[in-house]
């Protein structure tokens, strides 16, 4: 397999009064051609910056501070703003969490998907509405030619998605960019979209990121996973080892904590005590520490960087001292 | 079994849109449906659905936080959905509510120990000296040291603002909790947290709980009795246990095969349904279900499906299930 993604020593700074807080220290990802990727972890590990960063859109006062990003060739995160937009869209497209927001509430569907088209390949308007109603049809939607029309209030919010996902794959990109596209959606739209992008990724040959905190979801779903934890990857490894042998305290903690439709009901769930470090108070060493029952001082004195898990997939690899036995040969 | 703790009969709310220069009724939203059901003292009794399934508006009117249009709540021989405000306050310290959003519920400019201190003193549950003991133990109940009760609600993490939500309702000492989402803007971590926290409490104050979830794994977990709601209507209402083994209601059936399971090797062909919820504003006629439903009938157009016992406590709303072990029809191919 080929990379068609590579991040290195990725890091990211929230510029703030009392100076920059550090929130994404140290990523490395790939992500193969024609691969779907999983990036899990919880609110604020730095999931949804990693991968705003790479293409531009990190808000004001966070910045890509380090590291390089590998992508055809070129770094992304050494272009210039604009030739992050002619690749946005063309080569890397994005499905964002909530499409109330990201469509423009008074524009005809038809015009903000051929606005796109007209952007990335230069066609004509005719020409773009055409192929926005294909667009429309190949993401499910009913009498396609008819929703052109349409403004993003009349539809509901599991067809704002498709159109979304119209858009998102309008410039035939290689790379499609899914930031938690059903967290907003009931679980049976939610089946219908994952179903759907499933589907289109193997009729497309595009690479998937999924960006979620829905371990369920991503397990029939990813090749592999990647598992951030206080922005740093601490878990990687092709999804069925992950879900069988996790090797990261913090990926077996989450696991465990997750209530299943075949668990002990009634029975306490084993739950990870304390909370994620806040951005610029990082613990030294590994960030999950002070959270970890397996613990000890050496945990604290350096930041552990991702290994071979010995004995695993040889794709397995965990940023643990303590699972990987480093410990013990320290000592 | 314990004797019913609330008993809901016909419960229904209508919610009316007016339009035009003279406030014309213009149309009505079906939020809830002639829902009947008991809570049993000390049970969690869940309620699962979609969007505007009406499991919110269930809750809302069995506290009169709504008022019904029509039916009844009775609770210690009173018909709750008769009390106007006044009529309602000495009911309220045994029937309290916490909300998904701890954050837009709590008084960003009050101290946690204030905010804990208001209910406790409104209903007269101690004074003034014996306060703090009580905000101590109020704060250790829900796993909180007793400096939180100096801090303000900016300071705390989404998992401690819901203790304080959840000791909020606990301070006056009630008997029956209504948990609106109170877990589903938690992370996993932290959601796992806060529902052992429920069940403790559950087992040392002997509460009984109406749970509203949509994360159908959550509320396996946790739950005694669930009722699947659909647009406004119970469509299955079964002990937790049997709802998940022999689910009924082809949408209870529909809804459980879309929850995604965290194994990968998980067979991924599954029932979909087809198309979305209709509008509440205009219900389909008969089974609300219908539309959506690869069962539906001619009688599923014309009539509406009474909530029939087919098994102990296990009762369904559709033509087609007359049985627990049988389905009666086959599915209808378009």
């Amino acid at each position: 397999m080929t990379a068609l993604l590579d991040i290195k020593g990725l890091t990211i700074d929230i510029a703030r009064d009392t100076g920059p807080a550090r929130v994404v220290d140290g990523i490395d990802l790939v992500v193969n051609e024609g691969e779907s990727l999983g990036i899990v972890g919880e609110s604020g590990c730095g999931k949804s910056l990693t991968m705003l960063s790479l293409v531009g859109l990190l808000p004001n006062r966070i910045k890509a501070t380090g590291g390089t990003a590998q992508f055809g060739g070129a770094d992304l995160l050494k272009m210039s703003p604009r030739e992050l937009r002619k690749l946005r869209g063309a080569e890397i497209g994005f499905i964002f969490q909530d499409p109330m927001t990201s469509l423009n509430p008074v524009m005809r569907i038809g015009d903000q998907i051929a606005e796109a088209l007209i952007y990335q390949t230069g066609m004509a308007k005719p020409a773009a509405l055409t192929r926005a109603g294909e667009l429309l049809e190949l993401v499910g939607i009913p009498s396609p030619r008819d929703r052109l029309m349409s403004y993003p209030h009349e539809l509901s919010g599991g067809m704002r998605q498709r159109v979304m996902i119209a858009i998102g794959l309008a410039g035939s990109p290689r790379l499609l960019i899914a930031d938690e596209p059903t967290t907003a959606l009931d679980v049976t739209i939610q089946a219908q979209i994952v179903d759907l992008v499933r589907e289109l990724k193997d009729r497309l040959n595009m690479a998937v990121v999924w960006i979620t905190h829905d371990l369920a979801l991503i397990a029939g779903l990813a090749d592999r996973i990647a598992v951030l934890y206080a922005g740093t990857v601490v878990e990687d490894a092709p999804v069925s080892t992950i879900f069988e042998k996790p090797s990261h305290p913090y990926t077996r903690g989450l696991l465990g904590s997750l209530p299943t439709l075949t668990d002990q009901p009634m029975s306490r769930l084993p739950s990870i005590g304390g909370t994620p470090p806040e951005p610029g108070r990082r613990p030294p060493g590994c960030p999950f520490a002070p959270r970890c029952a397996l613990a000890i001082a050496a945990c604290s004195a350096a930041v552990p960087r991702l290994t071979a898990v010995p004995g695993s997939d040889p794709r397995h690899r965990v940023a643990c001292i303590v699972t990987t036995g480093q410990s013990e040969a320290a000592a | 079994m314990n004797a019913p703790l609330i008993t809901i009969e016909n419960l229904k709310k209508r919610f009316d849109i007016r339009m035009g220069a003279f406030g014309e009724k213009a149309a009505s939203v079906h939020a809830l449906d002639d829902f009947t059901a008991d809570i049993i003292e000390g049970e969690t009794f869940s309620l699962v659905g979609e969007s505007g399934c009406g499991k919110s508006t269930t809750g809302f009117c069995i506290l009169n936080l709504q008022r019904p249009s029509g039916g009844r709540v009775i609770y210690k021989g009173t018909d709750l959905a008769t009390l106007d405000e006044d009529g309602m306050r000495p009911f309220r310290r045994d029937l309290q509510i916490v909300f998904q959003d701890p954050y837009s519920t709590l008084n960003p400019r009050m101290t946690i120990g204030e905010a804990l201190s208001e209910p406790i003193l409104f209903h007269g549950l101690a004074t003034k000296a014996e306060l703090p003991a009580r905000l101590t133990r109020l704060l250790a109940d829900v796993g909180l040291s007793q400096r939180f009760a100096s801090r303000y609600p900016h300071e705390l993490s989404g998992g401690q603002r819901q203790r304080v939500a959840i000791a909020r309702a606990l301070a006056c000492e009630p008997r029956f909790i209504v948990c609106d989402e109170a877990i589903s803007a938690l992370d996993v971590s932290v959601q796992a947290q806060i529902l052992n926290l429920l069940l403790d409490l559950q087992e040392k104050y002997k509460l009984t709980y109406l749970f509203i979830a949509h994360d159908l794994a959550v509320v396996r977990h946790i739950s005694d009795r669930v009722g699947v709601m659909y647009l406004g209507r119970l469509a299955e209402l079964a002990p937790a246990q049997a709802l998940f083994a022999t689910p009924l209601h082809p949408y209870t059936r529909a809804l459980l095969s879309a929850v995604p399971e965290a194994n990968p090797h998980a067979a991924q062909t599954r029932q979909r349904l087809q198309g979305e919820v209709p509008s509440p504003l205009n219900p389909p006629s008969g089974c609300r279900f219908h539309t959506r439903c690869p069962l539906a009938r001619d009688t599923c157009r014309a009539t509406v499906p009474p909530l029939r016992e087919v098994a102990p406590g296990h009762r369904v709303a559709c033509h087609a299930v007359t049985s627990a072990t049988t389905t009666n029809w086959e599915p209808v191919s378009a």
